[in-house]
This record gives structure tokens, sequence and C-alpha cells, in this order.
């Protein structure tokens, strides 16, 4: 045994938050020390996650790389990690993503400038990320799951918009307030499970047998609260558009490339499998929640004049795809909702830089002073545009297999699930797909198109720079790449999906 | 797990193991001309031009490899695949091509009007905007086409189909600094997309049906009648809004004229000879599914019919050009889908074939006289036969192969599609009946229309500013396009004249019983022909019936055409428009208002409870004893004090009384 | 010569003492008083031991030790009464009540 397979993955989870103490340690003027040292601890997690990529077992649905040690025996939780085919790609995005607004940071960064703890508390976030998606544990995962909310609450609260602390705080306490409930429901399967345990893989073999229908309907629906809101689904996603908006560019593209699928990785992970019961009985809900979501956030999107805000409930919209996909409970469906996390993640993290590029440019976002963008910056419109279209679902591109296969298989949910209702959900879904092209054509024709505005006429804007372009290319080339070969992901998570939906069938 | 398509058993023949390469080479140069066609001398166009003469190149000998083996029994057409992806332990979508009949006849049409349009356009576009990206889009569309006619499943199919779409979107809005065209490229695309959605539901129809997306599986599994006919009509009438919309059949039509905000030869290869009959290939191609459902084929046939008099009554009044010939197109389009609807089925697709080269010459044309006079209104033009020689007769030959010319392209195709919607009304059915009322009222209004069209713009008296405007030939690189056209919109239709002749029967056929040619119904076709050509040089070159149809009792006829029925005020007004401003910004409100208004109300209430507490409990009951402790004994502390006189004298009284009292309490206890 | 007689004569003594300390202003006279005080005990002291015929003459040796620290203690006292004096002119105990609250 090599010791990646060992401590892989635990290097790349601990590997950021060393970087964030060496960071500390680093004097606070020397800016190119600083993002150097971040460089090199995003970097290198990155490059071992590459490495364990190569040692992976594709064809092997279970868990790999696991490291199980005691940790805090008198409540047996313990430190047990590993990836399967549904976490490897959460944690590959995570990683690259984080890489990627480093890089980024390097040619831009937000006021106030502060480069040391700015970047520190990226490589915390880092950590907290990676390690929500690895954990095997559930006191493990509520803690990676806490870590993320305190870097990301400084993000927004220092160096957002003028609505920062109301952003950060609300984003805090609301999803503070629904990991209270999850954590309910993590305690009540461990005092319902026998023999008592905190384990992901024992609580899914096993079943927690000895509970009573009202007892895991209750448990569900705490789990479902606390990961609903940071999905976020509908009517629990106020506090993103608020988020997104304010938070500084790198934060809002951490937000919407990796922390909201963690959420619908919850889901996926722990509630459904652990409880298939009782998600079956809350399946047509999650399902028509996902189905509102799709519509209602497209229309908001038609009424939004700031282009994050825009982009930001765009991410409502097809954070419905991705849950409704999970509340079929198939394998279509749940394929369907990890590859519709990955193509979110890295179209709408795209969308977030471009969003935030333009505005360091024009230091607006409103979509109607805009105008003209390509005829000033061709690159940067050009990608605008590549972006906006990936994201309505053109195929070719990520957007499209995540969504068509989620309405695929909301014609045909799992057994014992009502179709006239999900058939429902997926006529509606459709509808979405129609506004959801429409309101992204419409933006790009208010900023892209037409003539310049006077007001811009005599402005020279610098287009697309060398370090901004190294941030977003392998974005770029990943969703036409994953367009194009689906299979690259679909390839690693059936695997595991399918060992998943056996958990549900029996 | 693999598909359930029969491969044929025999290698590939090396020309079709290498089809793929047809649609790959022009998506290959999109990305070439992207990313280095600026540097080039031609800016691009060379690369696209060369793309397409391979993927031409090769798409002649797979033609010819087919059409050869076609006549064999066993034979349904080249395949091969790879797998895409897989989704459980059962469903397979596979990447791969199919070829038959069907298949070479559009490959052949589709490559060949796009080497027309690419070689035009390099005169058309000189000195244009965005030349480069120009071609680059044509590229991509020509990549996207070839995707979608060569794709063996539904699923690789549609994403042909939304390529193109997209490739539309972009080139109909390719001048974009004007508000109007960027608008009619969003027109196309939306209204396209709704019947994209339609379409993607068929296919999940289909597939939750057969079990998989594989077109000939699909086909057969159709054939052997394991699914229901609900479910096939189903299906069908799924399938058959894609076509709607992508064909621009009523009601999804509104999109096409506006679409005419594109360059024009962007109009001749996408919205005239090959995206838009993208929907009719698609009936086409599951046509086994339709026609295992009657109820679904006589709603095409019905779409068809009413689609097919309603845009050719518009095409009489345009005074635009390129939009008489946007209406006209979708009158034809309505021809193929009111042909597959009655069960011409090879007259439907031949109908394709002529179609893509005399519409392809009229737009093109049309693009050459536009270039001349700089107006797209028929009332800047006339007289331009002497100035425009080439263009004039090749666009004399389109009209005419528009209009039904006997022995001209579109006459053979318009008398099968006749002959068929004739025979399938003797056969007693009502729907054949309305489909041919129709088609005869709309080819004797096309012809009419043609001949309006020829006479205004090239005959009578120049209304363009002579002073100013010196319409001159195009160049070569315009010219010789249109003549190549021409010869074909003569001799396209030569290869499916009737009787033992007919090749493309051969080719392309369905097992129907093919309707044998009717010479009555050929002399009628050819009435209508005469009638309407001589009416429309009558009322429009002559001058003779003309009549101000605004002051007769027909106005309200002539409003309703030139508000084109109303139908875009319609979606307009109580779609689009609505949706945009009022009930996008009524969820909107709801968001601010009531759904975040909650979470606010619950940080308020939790912020004001806390208050509260921390008014009426915490500070006077819990911390009210903390400081009620250091208070009293403050107070105490307070009255002890007096005793503290710092007077030494008055300390040592104190002493030696408690001594005293101390000893006498000693002696009195003991 | 009956002890209590000689008792009489320190009570008495004692007695003076404590008026002296508790009556007096002049912080000089109280100091003297104090000595009034301790010579009634020296008294004492030497009265039982000529009366017990205690052979180590442990009573004369406390008051010798008496003495001593009576003399010292004076030493000290007398410094402080000067140095307030320096201080307030006065050596009036009433003035001097620092220590009060």
């Amino acid at each position: 045994m090599d010791w990646i397979t060992d401590w892989g993955l635990t290097l790349v989870v601990f590997l950021p938050a060393l970087g964030a103490v060496f960071m500390a340690l680093t004097p606070k003027g020397r800016d190119s020390t600083i993002k150097f040292w971040a460089l090199v601890f995003t970097g290198l997690p990155l490059l071992v996650g590459l490495l364990m990529l190569g040692r992976y077992q594709y064809s092997d649905g279970g868990f790999q790389f696991e490291t199980n040690l005691r940790w805090i025996p008198s409540i047996d939780a313990n430190y047990h990690i590993g990836v399967d085919g549904i976490a490897l790609p959460m944690v590959m995005l995570s990683l690259l993503v984080t890489f990627l607004c480093v890089i980024y940071s390097c040619w831009h960064l937000p006021e106030p400038h502060n480069p040391k703890l700015f970047l520190a508390l990226c490589l915390l976030l880092e950590t907290g990320m990676t390690g929500t998606f690895v954990a095997l544990d559930l006191v493990l995962f509520f803690i990676f799951w806490e870590v993320v909310l305190v870097p990301m609450y400084f993000i927004i609260g220092l160096w957002g918009g003028p609505r920062r602390e109301y952003a950060a705080i609300k984003f805090f306490l609301y999803t503070f307030f629904g990991s209270v409930f999850m954590l309910l429901g993590f305690l009540a399967l461990y005092f319902q499970s026998d023999p008592h345990t905190f384990d992901i893989v024992l609580l899914q073999q096993a079943g927690v047998l000895s509970m009573t229908k009202t007892a895991a309907n209750l448990i569900f629906a705490g789990i479902a609260l606390g990961l609903a809101i940071k999905v976020p689904m509908w009517p629990f996603h106020t506090w993103l558009p608020d988020a997104h908006t304010e938070a500084p560019t790198v934060g809002s593209v951490l937000l919407a490339a990796v922390l909201l699928k963690m959420g619908t990785y919850g889901f996926v992970r722990i509630a459904i499998p652990i409880l298939p019961d009782a998600a079956r009985t809350f399946a047509p809900f999650i399902g028509a929640l996902a189905a509102i979501a799709i519509i209602y956030g497209a229309l908001n999107c038609l009424a939004q004049v700031d282009l994050k805000r825009m982009i930001a409930f765009s991410s409502v919209g097809h954070m419905g795809f991705v849950m409704l996909g999970i509340a079929t409970m198939t394998d279509v469906g749940i394929n369907a909702a990890v590859f519709g996390m990955v193509a979110h993640g890295v179209i709408t993290g795209m969308l977030f830089f471009i969003a935030g590029s333009i505005h360091e440019r024009y230091h607006t976002r409103d979509i109607p002073e805009l105008g003209g963008l390509v005829l000033k910056m061709p690159v940067m419109g050009g990608l605008l545009a590549y972006s906006a279209i990936a994201s309505l679902g053109l195929p070719g591109l990520a957007g499209f297999w995540g969504e068509v296969t989620a309405l695929l298989a909301s014609y045909n949910p799992l057994e014992g699930l009502d179709l006239t209702w999900f058939r429902t959900f997926m006529v509606l879904g459709g509808i979405g797909t129609v506004l959801t092209a429409g309101y992204f054509l419409w933006m790009l024709q208010r900023v892209n198109l037409g003539k310049v505005p006077a007001q811009w006429q005599d402005k020279n804007f610098a287009d697309a720079q060398p370090l901004e372009l190294a941030a977003w290319v392998p974005l770029l080339a990943l969703i036409l790449i994953l367009g194009v070969f689906p299979k690259l992901i679909l390839d690693v998570t059936n695997p595991a999906v399918v060992e998943l939906t056996q958990l549900l069938t029996r | 797990m693999v598909s359930t398509v029969k491969e044929t058993a025999e290698a590939l023949p090396g020309v079709i193991e290498i089809a793929w390469l047809i649609p790959v080479i022009p998506t290959v140069c999109f990305f070439l001309i992207v990313f280095f066609g600026k540097k080039l001398k031609g800016k691009g166009a060379e690369i696209g031009i060369a793309g397409i003469v391979a993927a031409l190149a090769l798409s002649i000998p797979v033609f010819f490899k087919t059409i050869g083996q076609l006549g064999h029994k066993d034979f349904h057409g080249y395949s091969k695949s790879v797998t895409w992806m897989e989704f459980g332990d059962k469903e397979v979508l596979e990447l791969g091509y199919r070829i038959d009949g069907l298949t070479v006849v559009m490959l052949l049409v589709v490559c060949f009007v796009a080497l027309m349009v690419h070689i035009y356009s390099t005169a058309y576009m000189k000195g244009e905007v965005r030349y480069t990206f120009y071609y680059a889009a044509l590229s991509l569309f020509t990549g996207s086409m070839l995707n979608l006619v060569l794709a063996n499943n539904l699923l690789q199919l549609l994403v042909g189909w939304e390529g193109v779409g997209v490739c539309s979107y972009l080139l109909i809005g390719h001048y974009w600094e004007e508000k109007e065209n960027s608008n009619a490229a969003i027109k196309a695309f939306l209204t396209t997309r709704i019947g994209d959605v339609g379409f993607m539901f068929g296919i999940f129809v289909l597939f939750f049906a057969a079990k998989t997306f594989n077109i000939q599986a699909i086909t057969e599994i159709v054939e052997e009648g394991h699914i229901s006919n609900t479910v096939l009509t189903t299906a069908a009438l799924l399938l058959f809004a894609g076509a709607i919309g992508k064909s621009a059949q009523f009601p999804l039509h509104v999109w096409l004229p506006d679409a005419m905000a594109g360059p024009t030869p962007v109009s001749a290869l996408i919205h005239a000879a090959t995206m838009v009959v993208a929907g009719v290939y698609l009936v086409a191609r599951m046509y086994t599914v339709f026609h295992a459902s009657p109820d679904a084929l006589q709603v095409v046939a019905i779409i068809g019919a009413i689609t097919m008099l309603m845009a050719a009554l518009l095409a009489l009044i345009q005074n635009d050009i390129k939009r008489v010939l946007a209406y006209s197109t979708i009158s034809q389009l309505a021809y193929m889908v009111a042909a597959l609807g009655v069960g011409a089925y090879t007259a439907g697709v031949f109908h394709i074939w002529t179609h893509a080269w005399f519409k392809a010459l009229l737009f093109l044309g049309a693009g050459s006289v536009i270039h001349a006079v700089h107006s797209n209104n028929m009332s800047d033009m006339g007289g331009l036969k002497d100035q425009l020689p080439i263009t004039h007769k090749t666009y004399l030959i389109g009209c005419l192969a528009l209009a039904g010319m006997p022995g001209l392209a579109g006459f053979w195709s318009k008398d099968e599609i006749l002959t068929g919607a004739f025979d399938s009304a003797t056969h007693g059915s009502t729907v054949g009946w309305v489909v041919f009322i129709s088609a005869s009222l709309t080819a004797f209004l096309t012809a009419c229309y043609s001949a309006r069209m020829y006479f205004l713009t090239f005959r009578g008296n120049p209304k363009y500013d002579t002073s100013h405007v010196h319409p001159h030939e195009s160049p070569a690189a315009m010219t010789t396009p249109l003549i190549l056209l021409a010869v074909l919109a003569v001799a396209g239709g030569w290869i499916g004249l009737p009787g033992s002749w007919n090749q493309f029967a051969k080719w392309v056929h369905f097992g129907e019983e093919h309707a044998v040619f009717s010479f009555p119904v050929a002399a009628f076709g050819t009435l209508l022909f005469v009638g309407g050509f001589a009416l429309g040089w009558a009322m429009f070159h002559k001058g003779k019936f003309r009549f101000d149809i605004k002051k007769s009792p027909l106005a309200w006829s002539y409003k309703l055409l030139e508000n084109k029925y109303y139908l875009d005020d319609l979606y307009m007004g109580v779609i689009v428009r609505p949706i945009r401003d009022q009930v996008s910004r009524f969820a909107y409100w709801t968001n601010q208002n009531i759904l975040d208004a909650v979470v606010n109300a619950g940080g308020a209430a939790a912020l004001g409870l806390g208050k509260s507490l921390y008014k009426n409990v915490d500070q006077p009951v819990i911390d009210g004893a903390v400081n009620g402790t250091a208070r009293i004994t403050g107070k105490i502390g307070d009255t002890l004090k007096f005793f503290q006189t710092g007077n030494v004298q008055y300390y040592a009284a104190v002493l030696f009384i408690g001594i005293g009292i101390s000893v006498a309490g000693f002696l009195y206890f003991n | 010569m009956p002890v209590q007689w000689v008792l009489l004569l320190s009570a008495f003594l004692f007695s003076v003492g404590i008026y002296g300390v508790l009556a007096r202003r002049n912080a000089v006279i109280v100091l003297m008083s104090i000595e009034v005080m301790l010579n009634a005990v020296n008294i004492n002291l030497v009265a039982f031991n000529a009366l017990l015929q205690e052979t180590h003459l442990m009573g004369q040796i406390f008051a010798l030790f008496v003495i001593t620290i009576a003399a010292a203690e004076l030493g000290v006292g007398l410094a402080i009464v000067i140095l307030i004096y320096r201080n307030r002119t006065t050596v009036s105990i009433d003035e001097v009540s620092l220590m009060k609250w």
C-alpha cells in the first residue's frame, strides 16, 4: 500500500488548513510570499487528488482510500473518511475550484486589501468543503459542515458589498439554524441504531431497523431541513441571492460551485440511503419544491437587474433540477443529480467569475446600464455568452446532461412514487428550461449586444487578462469536455449510484 | 449491455467506416476558425470552405455506396456506434451514426447547399463586421446539422437539433447592434425551444416504452407492435411538437419571418434549405411511430394544411423580398409536413430535396439583388432584368420551380404530394380532402406570389433611386453558386420522375403503396401553375384587376394579413410580456416580501425576543440579583463605617471593654 | 509584707496607665501612660516571683525583657510622635485620625 491510498485523503483535507497556519506565520506585508503559499497549498492537494484519480478503481462502487481511526471513543465518533464515485467528483471539484480561485486572487484581491487573511480563509474553507465530502462519520461530517460557515462568514462580512453584514449574518444564521435540526437528526440516528454508531457506512448498511415510521419521518425531516437550507431548496433559498450578491467574486464562486453542493450531497450520502422509506414518503414533496424552484428561479431571474443576483437566482433553478433528480430516487436521477452538481459548479462558478470581472471594470453590475460589452471586450463577452449558453442547457455543453437526465428520470421515478406528480414536475421542468433560455438570452442581449451606451463610449476596458484566463480556462474546457463526454463523470458515479439505489429498493 | 440494433453483418465499406468524420470535420473547423481564423489571410473563410469540401467529398462516396445497397432486401442501413454513457445497469446511450437512403439524401442537400453558401458568403459578407465569427458559426451549424442527420439515436439527434438552434440564434443576431435583430434571434431560439421541450419529452416517452434511444431499435420495436397505441400517439405528438417549432409550422411559425434579420446567405442555408427541414426530417426519421398512430398522422396533416395556406396568403402581401421567401418557406415546409401526414412519405422527402435547391437559389438570388440595390424592399427594386442578367435568369428559374412549372424540380415533388393527398382522399379520408384542397389553393397562391415577386423585382420600371443606386451584377463568387443551384432547380427533380424511372423512391421509401402517377392530377397541377402565374403577371405586371384592397369590403382580411393574423401580438401580449414584465416582477415581489420577509421576520422576532428578555428578565431579575448582593454588602459597610473613627483611644477603649466583657463572660460561664 | 499590698499597688498603677491612655490627648503622655502600665506589669511579675519562690527567677527575667521592649517601643513611639509633630505641629491624638473611613 502506498501512502496515497492510506493518507491521500487526509492530506487533501488538511493540507490547506496547514497552509492557513503557514500563512498566519508569514509577516503581513509580504503579499507575494502569501500568494505563493496559497498557490502551493491549494496546488498540492489538487496534485494529490489527481494522483488519487490515477489509483481509483473506477468499476468499484464502494468506498476507497478509506481511513478509519478511533477519535472520540466516549461517543463512538471515529475519524472515518473515504470516497466513492459520488464523493470523488465533488472532492475534485472543490480542489480545482479553490485552486482557480487562488489564481484569480493573484490577479485581483477584493478591498480591504488583506491577502493574508483572505487567502487563509479560502484555504480553511477548502478544508471544510473537502472534509464534508469525504467524511463517513456523522460527527465528522457535521464538524466539517460547520467549519465551512466561519470562513465564508468572514469572506462575505469583511470583503463584501454594501450590505455585507446583513448578508453574512443571514447566511451564517440561516444555515446554522438548519444544521441544528440536522444535528438533532444525527443524534436521533445514533440512539436509534443498534449498536449505537455515527458511522455512515454502517448506518446505510444496517438501516435503522428498530425505528417506527413516525420516528424515521421526523428524523428525515430534521436532516432534510438542514440540508435543504444549504442547497437551497425553495422556499429556503432567500439567503442565497443576498449572500451571492454581496460576496466578493471568489466568495460567490466558491459558494456557488461548491458550498451549495454540500446540501445535495448530504441528501445523496446521508438522508436518502439511511432513511429510504422516509425518503420515499417525502420524495413527492421534495420533487414539488424542486419543480417550483425551477420555475420560480427562472421567473425571478427575469426580474433581476443585478447581474450577480440574476446568476444567484439561476442557481436556485439549477439546484431545482438536481433536487428533482434526487427526488426520483432512481439511478438515472441520482446520476443526473451528481452530474448536475458538477456541471452547475463549473458553469455557475464561471459565470460568477465573469460577473466579478465585469464589475471590476465597469464598477456596476446593473444589466440595463451595461451593453455592447462584446464591442468593448470581445473575449470577455464571448466567454459570458459561452457560459450563459452552457448554463441554459445547450446540448454539447455540460449544463444539458444534468437537466435532461433529471427530467428523464422524473418521467419514470422509483416504483411506488406517484407517476402523475412526477410527470407534472417533468413538464414544469421543461417549461423551466424555456424560461431559463429566455432570461439568459435576454441578459445577453442587454449586456453583450447592442451599441455601447454613451457613458462607456470613451472608456477603455482591458479585455480578459492572462491571469484571469489562467483561472478560467480549466473551467471553460471542462464545460465543453463534460458536455461532449458526459461519460467522464458518469463512469465514475454510476457504480456508486447503482450500489446506492440497491439500498433504496431492498 | 449492447443495444438491440442488428449491425450489418459484413464489415462496413471503408468510406462508411469513416463517415463519423462528416459532422466532426466542420465542428473542428469551428474551433480552428475561432482560435486562428483572424490571423489567416482569408479571415477563416478558407478553413470553413475546406471543411465543407471535405465533408462533401466524404458524403458523395457514402451516398453512392449506400444507394448501391438499397436494393438489397435485408439492408436497413449502415450503423455503427460506441457507448457514450451508461446509467444504472441497464440504460445505455450510444454515440453513433446510421446511414440509409434518407440520411444520404439529407447529407447531399446539407453539404451542397452549405458549400454554395460558404462560397457565396466570401463575396456577400466581404468587409462585414465579425466576418470570421460568421464563418465559425456557419461551420458549427454545418457540423451540428450533419450530426443531426447522421445520429443513430434520438438524444444525439437532439444534440444536433439544439446545436443548429443556437447557431441559428447566433447568425440571425449577426447584426446585433440593432436591437430588432437580437430580438429576432431570441424569438427564434425561444419559440423553437418550446417545441424542443415537447420533442425532449417525446424522446422520454419512447425511451421508457422501448428502453432505448436508438432509432432503428425503436423502429423495430414499434413495428413488432410492443407499444400501446396511446403511448405511440403521445410520443408522436410530442415529437411533432419539436417539428412544429423547428420547421416553423402553425402555431410556432412566427419566428421564421423575423429570422430574416440575419444575413441573406444564412437565410438560404439555415432558414430555407437545411435547419428548418430538420422538423420534417424528424417526422420522416421517426415515421414508423407516426405511421403506427393514425390520430397523430391526422394532426400532422391538418397542421400542414393550415400552415401552408396561411403562410401562402401572407407571402402574397409582403413587401420585403426576404419575407416573401420566408413565408413561402413556411408554406413549402407545410407541404412536406402535410405530405407525411397523408402518408405520402417519399413525396414529402422528395420535396425536401427539390425545395432545398430552388429555395436556396431564390434566397441567394435575393441576396444578390439586395447587394445590388441595398434594400430588402421590392418597392425599391424593379427593372433589374438587364443590370443583373445572371441573377435574373437564375431567379426566374427559381421562381418557376417554386411555382411548379412542369419539368422543373418543384413540379415533380409538388405533383407527387398532390397525387398522394388525392389518393388518400379518394380512399375515404376526410383529412386527405382537406389537405388536397388546401394544397391546391396553396399551389395556386404560390404561383401567384412567385410571379408577383419576380415581376416586381426584375420587370417594370426601376423604383430605386436611379441617381444614387447603380445596380451591377454580383461577382463570380456569388453568381457561380446561383448557376449551380439553378441547374439543380431544373434537373434536381428528374431523379424522381414518375414511374419506373423514379430513382428517388428507391432510395427513400416507407413501404407504402406508392401512389401512381395520375395524369389528371398532373394536369390539374399544371393548370394551377398557369392560372396562378398568369394572375400574378396580370395583376402585378400589367396592372389588371387592381383595386385598392384597403377600401374594399375585404379590408378586414388585408388587415388580418398585415398583422400576421395577430399571432405575434397574441404571443407577445399574452405570454411573453406578461411573463417577462409582470409575472417575473410578481415572483420577485413575493420572494422579497413574502419568502424573504418570513426569514427576516424570523430574524427580527428572535432579535425582539432577545431584546425583551434582556430588558425584562435578564437585567432586572438575574442581573438584579447579582447587583443586589453587591448593593446590600455596600449598605452594610456604609452602616459599619461609622465605627471606624480613626481615634486610637476609641479603639483602645473598645478593646478594654471587650476584654472586660470577655473576662466577665468567662468568669460567669465557668 | 503581704503580697496583696504589692498587687494593689500594681493594680493602682495599671489603672492610672489606662486612664492616661484613654483620657489624655497628648501623645507623649499617652506613651508615658503605656510605660506606667508596663511597669505595673513588672511589679506583678517581681511580686509573684518572690511569692512563689521560683528558683529560676523567671519573673524577674521577664520583667527585664519587658523593660527592654518598653524602651524600644517608646523609642519608636516617640519617633512617630516627633514626625507627626513636624508634619502637623501638633501631638494631639484627636487630630491624627488618618485611618478614619
